[in-house]
């Protein structure tokens, strides 16, 4: 289930069905050799604040988390289990009322036990961000997992 | 607007188990299968939602007891993963540094079991919009 050889328009499929992103409804979009893009549908139960009808911060994390863990997976060409160490967002502007956000993350350098990675979260124009993201990521090793 | 959680807090089961008069209201989460990342394990992005959200309601329970009510922005957030997440219930408290006119900085804290022992951290900056002003701009 941890191994092989990642497949990110097969895997995500499947990675994106159960859980927290399954939760969220997330959707594939796009990638590249060490990039992946998401979607966060928009949906009116992930609001952030009654009084204007936009996605809360906590989902586009989730999306965001997400998609730089896939972006380790695609650059990294195997299917491995990894988990996040640190995670900045810097939310630059509001997304536009009921919109859904594409992330894009990018794995930019790899060592043996961490990945580096950094995106941005859009709602339309890739070039005019709502959040900008970087994070550190630690592979895991399946061996040593229960 | 009242302490309560967001729509977005509500739909994952968030839920307030102590208010605090010093803004330290403590969030609880049962865990689900809706909150795993990989197997076994919380999903990064929703261990940040409950420490975001347990920053918002310390934040907003100060602000109502000194009677404002602005809109909350956030601007960034900084978030530690110390441990892994089991699949069992965890709990959320932040704390103000500091809270000004325009700007409030929070630390905040989950854990588990021991609030000693906490899963992550993380440190956020929100940006506090009065409605009128934000109305003129």
């Amino acid at each position: 289930m941890f191994q092989g050889t990642f497949d990110a328009d097969v895997l995500s499929r499947w990675v994106l069905k159960r859980a927290h992103p399954g939760w969220l409804g997330l959707r594939y979009r796009d990638h590249g050799s060490d990039w992946v893009e998401l979607e966060l549908p928009w949906r009116a139960d992930l609001i952030g604040d009654e009084r204007r009808p936009v996605l809360a911060s906590g989902p586009i994390i989730s999306l965001m988390d997400m998609a730089a863990g896939m972006s380790i997976w695609v650059a990294n060409g195997i299917f491995r289990p990894v988990a996040t160490l640190d995670l900045r967002v810097d939310y630059i502007r509001p997304a536009r009322e009921r919109a859904s956000v594409a992330g894009r993350a990018t794995c930019y350098r790899r060592t043996r036990s961490a990945a580096f990675v950094r995106g941005e979260a859009h709602d339309g124009d890739p070039k005019d961000p709502v959040a900008t993201v970087s994070g550190v990521f630690m592979t895991l090793d399946p061996a040593r997992m229960r | 607007m009242s302490a309560g959680l967001t729509p977005y807090a509500e739909a994952l089961g968030m839920r307030i188990v102590e208010g605090g008069e010093d803004g330290a209201t403590l969030l609880a989460l049962d865990f689900g299968h809706e909150l795993e990342g990989r197997p076994g394990a919380w999903h990064g992005g929703a261990i940040a939602g409950l420490l975001e959200t347990a920053g918002y309601a310390a934040l907003r329970s100060e602000l109502v007891r000194q009677g404002r009510d602005p809109l909350l922005k956030p601007i960034n957030i900084t978030v530690q993963y110390l441990s892994t997440g089991r699949p069992r219930e965890s709990f959320a408290r932040g704390r103000i540094v500091r809270l000004g006119r325009r700007n409030a900085n929070l630390e905040v804290e989950a854990w588990q079991d021991d609030p000693a022992k906490p899963i992550a951290s993380a440190v956020m900056n929100i940006l506090m919009v009065e409605e009128e002003a934000s109305k003129v701009l």
